[in-house]
């Protein structure tokens, strides 16, 4: 085996780890501080800090909305208090006993599609970026194409087809049909991420006698496990945010995820925002999570061109 | 003769790892499309769940969809739509992005907040707006008239003149931080000596955008407002939790006809049409940003 390069890889995106994005930047060299020039420079990361946070506020201010309303008891009237001086939890409880249920259905949805998308995704990555193969172009090209198929357009020939397979109102079909929607993302930055594992790692698996299933499992996983939490992590977020789906592969109240509670609880409870509110906050949970606990996979994710 | 035989294994090895892919994509991609054409023949009703037949009527979906006033409208409310969309999306993401390319104390920290409204499930944030807006008890008449913007309550989404506008704004709203963080990540690519070689050759800030950055940062500019594109001229979940495609069908747009016909009236078949219409709308995007991926943009 020699070590010419991948012909699938050359053609690929740089490689790029997920994670350090933010780093590299921050070294471009600077002029050698003067005293003079550190004040300037003070004074104005001072304005940019200020009309950041104004924008910040201006950008977030319906999701601060939100909160506030969700926490504030009659917050049906016009004149709501601008910060919650009394928090008032019983627009929650009203949330919770009517949509935990659904919050369940979603999280389980999400986790599924999750599943379904990485077993999937990964042996495809590792063929398109590890194993020498002539269509592999063409293949990650047809991947791309996939994403300018309307989810409306999908969900027409789908419904259908799941009349006839009894898939309509099962947890199954919607799993499946969810974990399409990170299918052709996870497999593009997978196969990226594999693309820069140094092929003398690998070789030196194969030469230990190891077959590709377990180069596969046990080398090029491990190391590519930024790529995997990236993937997934956008499958699920897609996956717990769909509405298309889940209003139109089901007909019963028998799998209802939360996005569907809330677009039917807000017919039903019109009036009662602050119970509206809280389901939206309870909804948004994952995406605030993930925001915290996980950021750069998030902020990496979009930069490697999530269409959503 | 074992060596050919290996060399055909190892030439099939590839499939094998990517057949499960393959196949899921086919089902889920591949055949709702061929589906969709053909059911776009088809006399595919209500009726069809009691025969179990969709004769095939040649033209017939096609005809009724062309002659549906509806159509032309949601065609052409689409175009306006995913036109006022991007260009706010677009102008406010690049305005964010540069301004956030100048590194300042919480920077970081903001830009990852901003992302918010883009990881919220788009049902959601089109509650939440719909909350904001609200006629009678949304906050932003009620800043508006303390503020004597206004003297009486705009009727932002239930009034036909203004729904649509209301619904493009929203969607700027949800659209800004994916244009953002992906033109701050162009922009941190472009090296800064070209910068500052203009700022030298007594370019002003401006000058230097519009002559230095703007080019060098096409290829990201056009898959950017490509991916824009393709998410909003499909957009369903966000007009049906804000208007529900109304009042009066003046925010239906190609997405929720299709719904419409399809899962309301139960004619799949006009409902095929409508999304074909939409996937024709979608390939003359496809060809432009593959074409624009080949001029060089790796992204």
């Amino acid at each position: 085996m020699s070590a010419v390069p991948n012909k699938a890889g050359s053609a690929a995106s740089p490689p790029r780890g997920p994670a350090g994005r933010d780093r590299s930047p921050a070294s471009t060299p600077r002029t050698p501080a003067r005293w003079p020039r550190v004040t300037r420079r003070a004074r104005g990361d001072a304005v940019s800090l200020v009309f950041g946070v104004l924008v910040l506020g201006f950008l977030l201010f319906p999701l601060y909305w939100m909160l506030n309303t969700a926490l504030q008891p009659g917050a049906a009237t016009a004149d709501l208090p601008w910060f919650p001086r009394t928090i008032d939890f019983g627009n929650f409880q009203r949330a919770w006993e009517s949509q935990a249920a659904n919050l369940a259905t979603s999280l389980l949805v999400a986790l599924g599609a999750v599943a379904v998308c990485l077993t999937v995704a990964t042996p495809a990555a590792y063929a398109l970026a590890r194993l020498r193969m002539r269509a592999a172009n063409a293949v990650v090209f047809a991947i791309l194409i996939t994403q300018m198929v309307p989810g409306i357009v999908v969900a027409n020939a789908l419904y259908n087809a799941y009349v006839e397979l009894g898939l309509v109102n099962s947890y199954a079909g919607l799993i499946l049909a969810d974990a399409s929607l990170g299918l052709p993302f996870t497999i593009v930055l997978m196969r990226a991420f594999m693309v820069s594992i140094p092929e003398e790692v690998i070789e030196a698996g194969m030469i230990d006698g190891a077959g590709r299933l377990r180069v596969l499992l046990s080398i090029v996983l491990p190391m590519s496990r930024n790529a995997l939490i990236t993937g997934g992590l956008f499958t699920f977020l897609f996956a717990w945010s769909d509405f298309l789906f889940a209003l139109t592969l089901n007909t019963t109240d028998a799998v209802k995820p939360v996005t569907l509670g809330i677009y039917e609880y807000i017919g039903a409870h019109v009036g009662d925002w602050g119970a509206v509110m809280a389901v939206a906050v309870l909804s948004s949970v994952p995406a605030a999570v993930l925001l915290v606990v996980a950021q750069k996979y998030v902020a990496a994710g979009i930069s490697s061109g999530v269409g959503k | 003769m074992r060596a050919p035989a290996t060399a055909r294994r190892r030439a099939l090895t590839p499939w094998l790892f990517l057949a499960p892919a393959l196949v899921y994509l086919l089902l889920f991609f591949g055949y709702p499309l061929v589906r969709n054409v053909v059911m776009s023949f088809q006399d595919y009703t209500f009726a069809t769940y009691f025969t179990g037949e969709a004769p095939f009527n040649g033209l017939e979906n096609w005809r009724a969809v062309f002659a549906n006033e509806l159509f032309a409208a949601s065609l052409w409310r689409t175009l306006l739509f995913t036109a006022g969309s991007l260009a706010g999306q677009f102008g406010i993401g690049m305005a964010l992005a540069v301004f956030f390319s100048r590194r300042f104390p919480l920077s970081g920290v903001m830009r990852s907040l901003l992302l918010l409204p883009w990881l919220i499930p788009m049902v959601v944030a089109g509650t939440v707006w719909r909350r904001v807006l609200d006629q009678e008890t949304g906050v932003l008449n009620e800043a508006l008239q303390a503020l004597h913007l206004t003297s009486a309550a705009v009727p932002w989404l239930s009034s036909p003149d203004h729904a649509l506008l209301s619904v493009v704004l929203v969607n700027i709203w949800i659209g800004i931080p994916f244009n953002m963080v992906i033109l701050y990540g162009g922009l941190q690519e472009i090296p800064a000596e070209l910068r500052e070689a203009a700022v030298l050759d007594g370019a002003g800030p401006l000058r230097t955008f519009f002559s230095v950055t703007l080019p060098l940062l096409r290829p990201v500019v056009t898959v950017v407002l490509v991916l824009g594109f393709m998410s909003t001229v499909k957009i369903l979940d966000l007009v049906l939790a804000l208007t529900g495609g109304g009042p009066a069908h003046s925010t239906e747009t190609l997405g929720t006809l299709t719904y419409q016909l399809s899962f309301l009236q139960l004619d799949f078949g006009q409902g095929a049409v409508v999304g074909n219409v939409l996937i024709i709308i979608s390939m003359v995007f496809a060809a432009l940003y593959l074409r624009a991926n080949r001029g060089g943009g790796t992204r």
